[in-house]
């Protein structure tokens, strides 16, 4: 190898601050989707890193969908304080009011109601013209076919039959008012290019993801971890505590822990190579119905 | 292969080290793609693993190398999608060795599926051809092939799939090798190998396999696994397309983009396009600290010594080191949209970080992509890829793709819809000198013309002439504007309404932005024409002396007058006597300190069709035949 060639991670960072550049130059009014998990917190960095020694010209968006576990909430505002990040905090106050949520409305109704309708409605209040979302192709096959700049109509759906073409590192930024366009600058890492960028640059991530005793209940087969007092009591009295991690963060009574040991970056990589389930497959919503996250990415949902 | 047993935290030292190659698979659901893919990311996964002591403690393999397993299933199939009326799109697939990490962009092969596999090639370092060893060269291989050519892919491999079916004989696979190579050798691909292989049973996939002990070449995994890739970027010529400009505060004022080619170092002096300003490069700046250099695909941000203008769409290069900068360019266009094309729509074009509008100014040709004919075509449908030639209202600052895939590829983008509706490669290809300009435009002329309360004949009546234009074709420095003036006085002191269009004037005025590109000139033409043709329509008698240098030009400029009131003369002077007479420019042009001037260094057409010729010794005699001429036409005096 020359001097001249970058590795794979350099290579795609390169690629990502390319994108989030690229958004910032062409639309008037871009988002950065935030949403505490760990892809999230290596967009946040790569877009740091794109307009250093400035600071991002764009705010951070948490769609709060209220049901999130408390120490996400917590690293959330600690963190943002840290660094001084303009974070917007978006949740669906009439949902919250009526106490919608997973337990009393099952996970179709609460996702539906508190992230994608919330997440509608707080793109619409600001007038985003782009929004940043973390998601990967590697996730999901939905996603692997999805461009990296996902026009979206103005009620925010997703035309899988009717994709703009994207080539080479030209990106089409051309929307009518009240159009927009979902960017996803970390379509080409794969969960171990997380990991590993995760370890290369010292980003911090919620304690969740490591390995610790929990309080946690089985329900339907998923190990759910008792994170307050919501939860129904019959279900709470069932808790056990366990050894486990999450692989994946979000609503904490759809999020499934998995039993492990792993408490480092080095045991997670470990861990995740040698087990053969999809990260997804610990979220509960992905298989509320057929083709799930498909059907939830037309109405907008990531 | 061999497996080196590495505990956690060396394996990820050394995985964080590998690079990265992009590739290109095309195929329809027969040959077999699917269960290459499957066993080529399920089978590298395992060894992948294996590098991994602990694997060992807890293997729970299913399945080995060798078995007979649907390696397809392992895929979101393309059938199942075309079943499904799911979207057959490019969908993207990761695998990873302990060398490399692999993207594929897996596309249909059929042919309506071709801007597919253009989307998916566009960034492809390398192309996988499948070849279905009973059926060998087919017309998808040849589409495959040409397709892969066109996007400027470096490497490609031949994969002779389904050997089982031909008894891994050795001569098949010899037979279809040299029937690509004589296909092969039109086009203009580097590097490409052959490997035979059975994606079903696994032989010469990830490992060689026994039944073909005539082949001595690497299987295709190891293949993939060493090729050399990185040199293929341009290394040479520095791009740095301006992408953001930041300015943190009023003491930091930085350019940020991704290398498009080229290296840029400190203290690099560097031009700027368009304004030709010159600086030196001050700082390379980066999250991480700064760098001393900076190369292609990094994405970083630079500081100049000096306070120069520059927004985003500009360039900076090395000053003895320059990409074309014109308006007007030749392409292969890609047509990716349902809509077919309408060759009086002015696109968005957006090339290397610029925005701009773009032109198809002609269609040189349709090329087939199964037999590689090229035909004539009106206008472009779905998937169809012929050649272009395209004005832009602004200069682009552009390399042939050939040379350089970042500065030489865009995308069109249709003013209404806002789709992505062409993509575009530039070709290497004369300058703009030698393309066919298009400077009249027939759609906008019928625009609702205003209705004058004053008839055609009224003006006749009133000056007693017929608004007509005299237009006079000449070498620079032939006598042909001293004949103008002449004339324009000869004609005002007969008491007619004359009005001369003076080149001078015209340049310093209304077309002070245009320079002395064919294009602009063109361009200036028009302009010209357009005044000739109001003043024409007001009864007035126009004079016009300009080079117009050929015959299609000429005949552009008549139509927008018309062609019944286009009088066209021609001065006749020799190339030694236009230099004696003019001798700066000519001597500029040998100098090497200009160029584009007509007869010197640029084709001059002399016209056949010219209605007085003249010889600028005989100013007097010519000034006579021109006001009989006119008498004669009843164009002054009308009567």
């Amino acid at each position: 190898m020359d001097n001249y060639s970058l590795t794979n991670l350099r290579e795609l960072e390169a690629e990502a601050i390319h994108i989030i550049r690229e958004v910032a130059a062409e639309f008037e009014n871009p988002v950065m989707l935030y949403s505490i998990g760990k892809d999230s917190s290596v967009m946040v960095r790569l877009a740091e890193k794109a307009f250093y020694p400035g600071k991002v010209p764009f705010p951070l968006m948490h769609i709060d969908s209220k049901w999130k576990f408390q120490e996400m909430i917590d690293f959330r505002d600690s963190y943002a304080k840290e660094k001084g990040w303009d974070l917007i905090v978006h949740y669906n106050k009439e949902g919250f009011e009526s106490g919608v949520g997973p337990f009393t409305h099952g996970s179709k109704v609460h996702t539906d109601i508190m992230k994608t309708q919330a997440l509608l409605a707080g793109l619409n209040k600001y007038k985003f013209d782009a929004a940043f979302g973390g998601a990967r192709r590697d996730e999901e096959k939905s996603r692997a076919k999805e461009r990296i700049f996902s026009f979206r109509d103005k009620f925010h759906q997703w035309d899988p039959k009717n994709q703009r073409p994207e080539l080479w590192n030209i990106y089409n930024s051309r929307v009518q008012k009240g159009e927009s366009i979902r960017v996803f600058p970390i379509s080409n890492w794969t969960e171990l290019d997380i990991w590993q960028y995760i370890r290369l640059e010292n980003i911090p991530i919620v304690p969740l993801y490591y390995a610790k005793e929990r309080p946690v209940v089985e329900m339907d087969g998923t190990l759910v971890m008792v994170d307050d007092e919501r939860m129904p009591k019959e279900l709470r009295d069932k808790a056990e505590m366990r050894m486990v991690r999450f692989r994946t963060l979000g609503c904490y009574p759809l999020t499934g822990a998995i039993e492990s040991e792993a408490d480092t970056i080095e045991k997670i990589v470990e861990e995740m190579m040698t087990v053969t389930v999809s990260e997804r497959t610990t979220r509960v919503i992905d298989f509320d119905q057929e083709a799930s996250m498909e059907q939830k990415k037309r109405e907008g949902y990531f | 292969m061999t497996t080196k047993k590495l505990n956690i935290q060396e394996f990820l030292d050394q995985d964080q080290k590998k690079d990265l190659l992009r590739l290109l698979t095309a195929g329809s659901v027969d040959d077999g793609k699917s269960t290459l893919i499957g066993r080529l990311m399920a089978d590298s996964k395992m060894l992948y693993e294996d590098q991994l002591e602990a694997l060992h403690r807890d293997s729970k393999r299913i399945g080995h190398a060798g078995e007979e397993i649907d390696y397809a299933l392992l895929l979101d199939g393309l059938k199942a999608e075309r079943e499904q009326g799911i979207t057959i799109d490019v969908a993207y697939r990761y695998f990873s060795t302990a060398k490399r990490k692999f993207i594929i962009a897996d596309t249909p092969g059929h042919e309506q599926y071709t801007r597919n596999m253009i989307t998916g090639g566009s960034t492809a370092n390398l192309a996988i051809i499948l070849i279905d060893a009973r059926y060998g060269v087919i017309t998808q291989t040849k589409r495959h092939t040409y397709l892969a050519n066109l996007l400027g892919i470096k490497h490609v491999v031949v994969a002779i799939n389904k050997m089982d079916l031909a008894d891994y004989k050795q001569e098949r696979f010899e037979e279809i090798k040299a029937d690509y190579k004589a296909f092969v050798t039109q086009l203009d691909i580097p590097d490409v190998n052959f490997i035979p292989l059975s994606a079903l049973k696994g032989d010469n996939v990830v490992d060689k396999g026994e039944n073909m002990d005539w082949y001595h070449g690497p299987c295709l995994l190891e293949f993939l696994e060493n090729v050399h890739v990185s040199s293929d970027r341009n290394f040479d010529d520095l791009r740095f397309p301006v992408q953001y400009v930041l300015r943190p505060d009023i003491k930091f004022r930085g350019f940020s983009t991704s290398v498009a080619s080229g290296i840029i170092k400190k203290g690099d002096e560097v031009m700027v396009l368009p304004s030709m300003k010159k600086s030196k490069v001050e700082k390379i700046v980066t999250y991480e600290g700064e760098l001393d250099y900076a190369f292609p695909p990094q994405s970083v941000t630079v500081t100049l010594e000096d306070e120069i203008d520059i927004s985003r769409g500009d360039m900076l290069v090395h000053p003895d080191n320059l990409p074309r900068v014109e308006r007007q360019f030749e392409a292969m266009l890609v047509w990716m949209d349902e809509t077919d094309m309408n060759l009086s729509t002015q696109f968005y074009i957006k090339h290397a970080n610029n925005n701009t509008k773009a032109r198809i100014d002609e269609i040189k040709y349709k090329v087939d992509v199964n037999t590689l004919e090229k035909s004539n075509i009106e206008k472009f449908k779905l998937n169809e890829i012929g050649r272009v030639v395209i004005t832009t209202t602004k200069p682009l600052y552009f390399d042939p793709y050939k040379k350089n895939h970042q500065t030489g590829s865009f995308i069109l983008i249709d003013p209404v819809t806002h789709n992505t509706v062409a993509v575009g490669m530039i070709i290497d290809k004369l300058g703009s000198s030698s393309l066919p300009s298009r400077i009249t435009d027939v759609d906008k002329a019928k625009i609702a013309l205003g209705e004058a309360l004053i008839k055609p004949e009224e003006y006749v009546q009133k000056y007693n002439q017929k608004g007509e234009t005299i237009w006079i074709t000449g070498l620079h420095g032939s006598g042909k504007n001293e004949l103008a003036f002449s004339l324009e006085k000869k004609l005002f002191d007969n008491g007619a309404t004359v009005v001369l269009i003076d080149g001078s004037s015209v340049r310093s005025g209304l077309s002070r932005e245009l320079d002395f590109s064919p294009a602009d000139r063109a361009e200036n033409l028009r302009r010209v024409a357009h005044i000739c043709k109001m003043l024409n329509d007001q009864g007035i008698i126009t004079i016009a002396s300009y080079i117009s240098r050929n015959e299609s030009l000429r005949d552009q400029v008549a139509e927008i007058i018309g062609k019944d009131r286009f009088h066209l003369f021609y001065m006749d002077a020799d190339l030694d006597y236009c230099k004696n007479n003019k001798p700066e420019l000519y001597k500029l042009v040998e100098e090497g300190k200009t160029t584009g001037l007509p007869g010197a260094d640029l084709e001059y057409e002399a016209p056949t069709n010219a209605k007085l010729v003249f010889k600028p010794e005989q100013n007097e005699e010519n000034l006579d035949a021109i006001l009989d001429y006119l008498a004669m036409n009843k164009v002054f005096p009308n009567h």
